[in-house]
C-alpha cells in the first residue's frame, strides 16, 4: 500500500548536531522502545546461540575464492581473461565485506571473540570503515533506526539524491569520503559528528588505525609507481569502487522508500528473498526486519527466524528486481513530496502498528 | 542497611540462562551459570537501557539483547563494544531452593 503525509512538506535535516537531532532527542523518538515480535524465551536461546562452523565455513571459502581471483587476475593481467577474475574478486572484495564487518561487528558470526575480531578487521580495512568509527556508528543505526538527525547510516535522505545514488555503484563517493576521512583521522582529527556517537577513549583508536590505513595504501601507490602497473591498486583499493555494486544492489533494499521516524522496523525496514549466490555475499542481511528486531541472531539463523515470526511481519519481497520496482517510483515521488513513502502492509495474523506512536507517520498516511 | 530478598525458586532460571527480577521499583539480572552458581547484576545494560534478561548468556558472559555489548555478569566488568561502564553486582545466596539476593 502506498502513502503520503498530509502535512506540507518541510525540510529535514539529517546532521547529527542539527535540529531534527535534538527534537528526537526531546520527544523522545530518540533511544525509544521499539516494536518486538514476541518469541518465547526457549525459542529465542535457541536462535541466539553461537557457533564457529558455518561462519568458518563461510569465511574458509570466501578467503580461498579471495585468493584465486586475485591470483587469476594477476596471472592474466594485461589480457580480457583478467576480467572475469577481477570482476569476481571485487565483488568479493567490495561488496562481501559489507555484511562480514556487519555481523563481525555485532559479534554473531562467530562464537569464539577473537575470530569475530579478526574477520571484522580485514573486512573494515576493504569496506573502507574505520573499524571504530563504524562500530560505533552502527550502534547508533540500531537504537535510532532511520530517525532523521539520529541515525548516521541512513543511505537514501530524502528528497533522493538519485545521482549520487547511482554512484554509489560504483563506490566513487563512497571511497571518496573514506579517503578523506582516513586522512583527516590520521592528522589526529576527530569531527564533530563524529563526537557524537565514538566515546572520548575510543578516539584515539580511530586515529591509530587510520594512520595505519594511510601507510598500506602508501605503500600500494608507491609500488603502483615503482611497476609502472596499476595491478596493486587493482588489487588493494580500487576493488572497493568496481566491486561495490552488489553491496550497494542489496543496501539500498534495507531501508529505501520506507517510513522515517517510527519506532517498528516492520515499517522501516524491508525482508527480500534473495538467490543464494547473493545470500552468501551478503550473509543473510536480506532478512532485514528480522535482523534489526533480533539483531542476537547470527546470520546463519536468520531463516529460521523469519519463518518463526513472518506471520506478524509485512509480506516479504519476493526477490530483487521487485523490491527495486517498488523503490525507485518512491524515490522519484519522493523528488516531489519528500514526506512521500511506502507503507508496508501487515497479514491480519499480524499485531497492527501502534498508530499512537506513529501518528505523523501512518495516520495522516490516508493517500 | 542491606536486605536479603526472595527474587525466585533456583529451578526458575535454567543453567547458563538469565531472568528479570523487579523489586522496589529497580530492575535486576539474575544468572545461573554453567557450573550451577547463581548470580545478580543490575538489570539494565550500562550503554543504553536494556533489559539484559533478554540477552544471551554465554559461559561467564551475559551479553545485551541490543547492541551485543558483553558484560562478566560475575564480576560486572564490561567486556566488550558498546558498553564501557561496569554493571554493579549483588551477593547472592540459595537457601531451601530459593535464590535470594542482598540489595543494598
Amino acid at each position: 500500500m502506498e502513502a503520503t503525509l498530509s502535512a506540507p512538506p518541510s525540510r529535514r535535516d539529517y546532521s547529527l548536531i542539527g535540529r531534527d537531532a535534538k527534537l528526537a532527542v526531546e520527544t523522545g523518538l530518540s533511544a525509544a522502545e521499539w516494536y518486538h515480535t514476541d518469541i518465547p524465551r526457549k525459542q529465542m536461546k535457541e536462535l541466539m546461540q553461537r557457533s564457529d562452523g558455518p561462519a568458518i565455513r563461510d569465511t574458509a571459502i570466501w578467503l580461498a575464492a579471495l585468493i584465486l581471483s586475485a591470483a587469476g587476475g594477476a596471472w592474466f593481467w594485461g589480457t580480457w581473461w583478467c576480467v572475469p577474475f577481477f570482476f569476481v574478486y571485487g565483488v568479493l572484495y567490495g561488496s562481501s565485506t559489507d555484511s562480514r564487518w556487519h555481523e563481525c561487528g555485532h559479534g554473531t558470526a562467530f562464537r569464539t571473540q577473537w575470530m569475530n575480531d579478526a574477520v571484522y578487521q580485514i573486512a573494515c580495512f576493504m569496506i573502507m570503515r574505520n573499524p571504530v568509527t563504524w562500530r560505533w556508528s552502527h550502534t547508533r543505526h540500531h537504537t535510532d533506526t532511520i530517525i532523521v538527525g539520529r541515525d548516521p547510516e541512513i543511505s537514501v535522505m530524502r528528497p533522493p539524491d538519485l545521482l549520487r545514488v547511482a554512484l554509489a555503484f560504483i563506490g566513487v563517493i563512497d571511497a571518496w569520503k573514506a579517503m578523506s576521512d582516513m586522512l583527516r583521522n590520521a592528522a589526529g582529527n576527530i569531527s564533530a559528528v563524529e563526537k557524537t556517537f565514538i566515546p572520548e577513549q575510543e578516539q584515539p583508536r580511530a586515529i591509530r588505525i587510520a594512520r595505519i590505513w594511510t601507510a598500506i595504501y602508501a605503500v600500494t601507490i608507491a609500488l603502483a609507481l615503482y611497476f609502472s602497473s596499476w595491478l596493486p591498486l587493482m588489487l588493494v583499493g580500487l576493488p572497493r569502487l568496481y566491486g561495490a555494486w552488489h553491496h550497494v544492489m542489496v543496501g539500498l533494499l534495507q531501508h529505501g522508500g520506507l517510513a522515517e521516524n517510527v519506532i517498528d522496523h516492520r515499517l522501516n525496514s524491508r525482508t527480500v528473498y534473495m538467490n543464494p549466490i547473493s545470500r552468501f555475499i551478503y550473509w543473510n542481511m536480506n532478512y532485514h526486519v528480522e535482523h534489526h528486531m533480533f539483531p542476537m541472531v547470527p546470520y546463519h539463523a536468520l531463516p529460521k527466524l523469519h519463518a518463526l515470526i513472518k506471520h506478524d511481519l509485512p509480506a516479504p519481497t519476493p526477490s530483487i528486481l521487485a523490491g527495486y520496482r517498488e523503490m525507485i517510483p518512491a524515490f522519484l515521488r519522493q523528488l516531489r513530496n519528500e514526506d512521500y513513502f511506502l507503507k508496508r502492509e501487515l497479514p491480519p495474523t499480524a499485531r497492527p502498528y501502534r498508530e499512537e506512536f506513529h501518528n505523523d507517520a501512518i495516520a495522516a498516511a490516508a493517500e | 542497611m542491606s536486605d536479603w530478598v526472595e527474587a525466585c525458586a533456583a529451578g526458575d532460571i535454567d543453567e547458563e540462562d538469565v531472568m528479570r527480577f523487579d523489586h522496589g521499583g529497580r530492575t535486576f539480572a539474575i544468572y545461573r551459570s554453567p557450573d550451577d552458581d547463581y548470580f545478580a547484576t543490575d538489570g539494565l545494560c550500562t550503554h543504553e537501557k536494556v533489559h539484559l534478561a533478554d540477552g544471551l548468556v554465554m559461559d561467564d558472559i551475559i551479553e545485551c539483547p541490543k547492541h551485543n555489548g558483553r558484560f562478566n555478569y560475575k564480576t560486572g566488568a564490561a567486556r566488550g563494544a558498546p558498553v564501557c561502564v561496569n554493571l554493579a553486582t549483588y551477593p547472592v545466596k540459595v537457601e531451601a531452593g530459593k535464590v535470594l539476593i542482598q540489595i543494598g
